[in-house]
């Protein structure tokens, strides 16, 4: 593997590290079946009594809510590349869930043609890399319906 | 009305970047409105201070700071943040402590001095606050949930970028001569549509900016205030009511909404409830209104507003906004004290600048600006992490 960074989540326990299938990782209520992401440590439904929280995959694929893109670098703590390459963010409601996550777009896509409600995809991507590691996160793409 | 305290005073430091000490904005703010109320600085009881996150620790007690630098007096105080809210805390705490007697006179202060560039969040490695993390791991900036929002206007209502930058117009133009505003340029369509993207759709001239500025008001039992003033405004209902699960539409700081798969979502969403509340208080309606000041934190949002407070149906905005009913001499002005288009944003300040406007229009005090005959008013925001914001006043 000589000089190859090492691949690790930006931030541990939010989504499976699996390539070929990732998907972010929330948590369902045991008492009323409710889903939260990013994971809570209380059932968060003022109608539940709360039960155990146990880990649950999202669902992959959703709908385009809306989109964005970011021209200008933002501050700390986000790790801007230099040059800084602007970004594409998306809110994607997942239809199963009937919830809105945000993402960014995987990069290199053209965000010209979007349309809300088009189909979108998570997929794995670098956030940013240092001399040994390189940090992924979740982010959207399109894909065909 | 048994709901009801006086604004006898108001008062603020003008909106600019001049890098001094917020306390120095809080202080001018409130010996202008100290001076307009004609009380003096210890017949003050109750002081209630909005926070400011960005000046260290006077600013998480800013209730106490500014009465230090007021001179100390005894007085009771308070300190309350609700982020972009923080000033209609303040002036609900304040209210909430004259209508339960405990006090007849209450100095409401903020102020804050901002950075350059994007608000960012404070520092260190922070990975359980959302508000870190939303930087971290997204780079959503303040304009990301802009422009979000903005985005879906244009494909649900079909709002154009020439509307959006109506908005700006219409707003330049209503602070031209306002003496606080650090803006006072008329701005053209053609220059907020060939300002830079920053967050397409928006422009730089469609988001607001980050200001320095303070603002005070003196508010008093009605009983006190009927021995100093012929018919004082009144704040007749204050909002700060918080989302009601699941909130389903996307806000900073968050990752998500709330899912709505098991528990529907709420008939009133959110942001319509934030003002819904203030009007069922005071028992009155949209339609009773004279003119509106919100949070135009973009050009956008202002048009979110329109609906959510009950002036446009949803997708209405546009309309209303292109047959000039929100500008100065329409139906119903919003932001005639130009907004934070032209104030830009002095977050704990900006709820109680908003009630100095209303309570200046509602005198007829306004000048250039003065909607004609304007009785009633109001003045919403909303500060993230779900704090509504929403002031009534009448007169």
């Amino acid at each position: 593997m000589g000089g190859a960074k090492k691949r690790v989540p930006a931030i541990e326990g939010w989504f499976r590290m699996n390539d070929a299938e990732p998907s972010l990782l929330g948590v369902r209520c045991s008492a009323c079946r409710t889903i939260y992401f990013p994971r809570e440590a209380f059932c968060r439904n003022p109608e539940c009594g709360g039960g155990a929280l146990e880990e649950t995959p999202l669902s992959r694929r959703g709908k385009l809510w809306s989109w964005t893109d970011n021209r200008y670098a933002p501050p700390l703590p986000y790790m801007a590349r230099d040059p800084f390459e602007p970004y594409t963010v998306a809110a994607v409601e997942l239809e199963a869930e009937k919830m809105v996550v945000l993402g960014q777009v995987a990069p290199k896509v053209d965000a010209t043609g979007f349309r809300v409600g088009q189909s979108m995809e998570l997929v794995l991507d670098t956030l940013f890399e240092d001399d040994a590691n390189e940090y992924i996160v979740w982010k959207w793409k399109p894909v065909a319906a | 009305m048994a709901h009801e305290v006086a604004v006898l005073g108001v008062g603020m430091h003008p909106w600019g970047k001049w890098g001094r000490s917020f306390v120095e904005y809080g202080v001018a703010a409130a010996r202008a409105a100290l001076k307009d109320a004609g009380v003096a600085w210890k017949d003050v009881e109750f002081v209630a201070g909005g926070d400011t996150m960005r000046n260290g620790y006077p600013g998480y007690v800013a209730g106490a700071t500014f009465a230090q630098a007021l001179g100390w007096t005894g007085a009771q105080v308070a300190s309350t943040y609700g982020a972009c809210a923080t000033g209609a805390q303040a002036i609900d705490v304040a209210r909430a402590r004259i209508l339960a007697g405990l006090c007849e006179v209450a100095l409401v202060v903020g102020a804050d001095t901002t950075p350059k560039g994007f608000f960012a969040p404070t520092g260190g490695e922070r990975p359980s606050d959302p508000d870190w993390l939303r930087f971290r791991l997204l780079g959503a900036t303040n304009p990301i949930y802009f422009g979000l929002y903005a985005r879906r206007r244009m494909e649900i209502f079909g709002a154009t970028l020439s509307d959006f930058a109506q908005v700006k117009v219409k707003n330049s133009r209503h602070g031209l001569s306002n003496a606080n505003a650090r803006y006072r340029k008329a701005v053209t369509l053609e220059e907020v549509m060939a300002s830079p993207v920053v967050s397409d759709p928006l422009r730089l001239l469609d988001i607001c900016a980050t200001s320095d500025g303070g603002a005070a008001v003196v508010l008093t039992s009605m009983e006190f205030a009927r021995k100093h003033a012929t018919s004082p405004v009144r704040v007749v209902a204050v909002s700060t009511v918080t989302p009601r699960f699941p909130n389903t539409i996307i806000e900073m700081p968050n990752f998500s909404t709330d899912s709505a798969a098991t528990v529907a979502a709420p008939d009133v969403p959110f942001k319509d409830s934030i003002a819904r509340r203030a009007y069922e208080a005071a028992g009155v309606g949209p339609e009773d209104l004279d003119l509106a000041e919100v949070y135009d934190l973009s050009t956008a949002l202002e048009l979110d507003w329109y609906e959510n407070i009950g002036i446009a149906k949803p997708g209405g905005a546009e309309k209303l906004l292109r047959d000039g009913e929100t500008t100065l001499g329409g139906r119903i002005p919003v932001n005639v004290s130009g907004g934070l288009a032209c104030f830009g944003e002095a977050i704990p300040a900006q709820a109680i600048s908003q009630l100095c406007e209303l309570t200046w229009q509602l005198r007829g005090q306004a000048k250039d600006r003065q909607v004609e005959g304007a009785k009633l008013g109001i003045a919403v925001n909303q500060g993230l992490f779900g704090h509504g914001s929403a002031v009534l006043a009448q007169r």
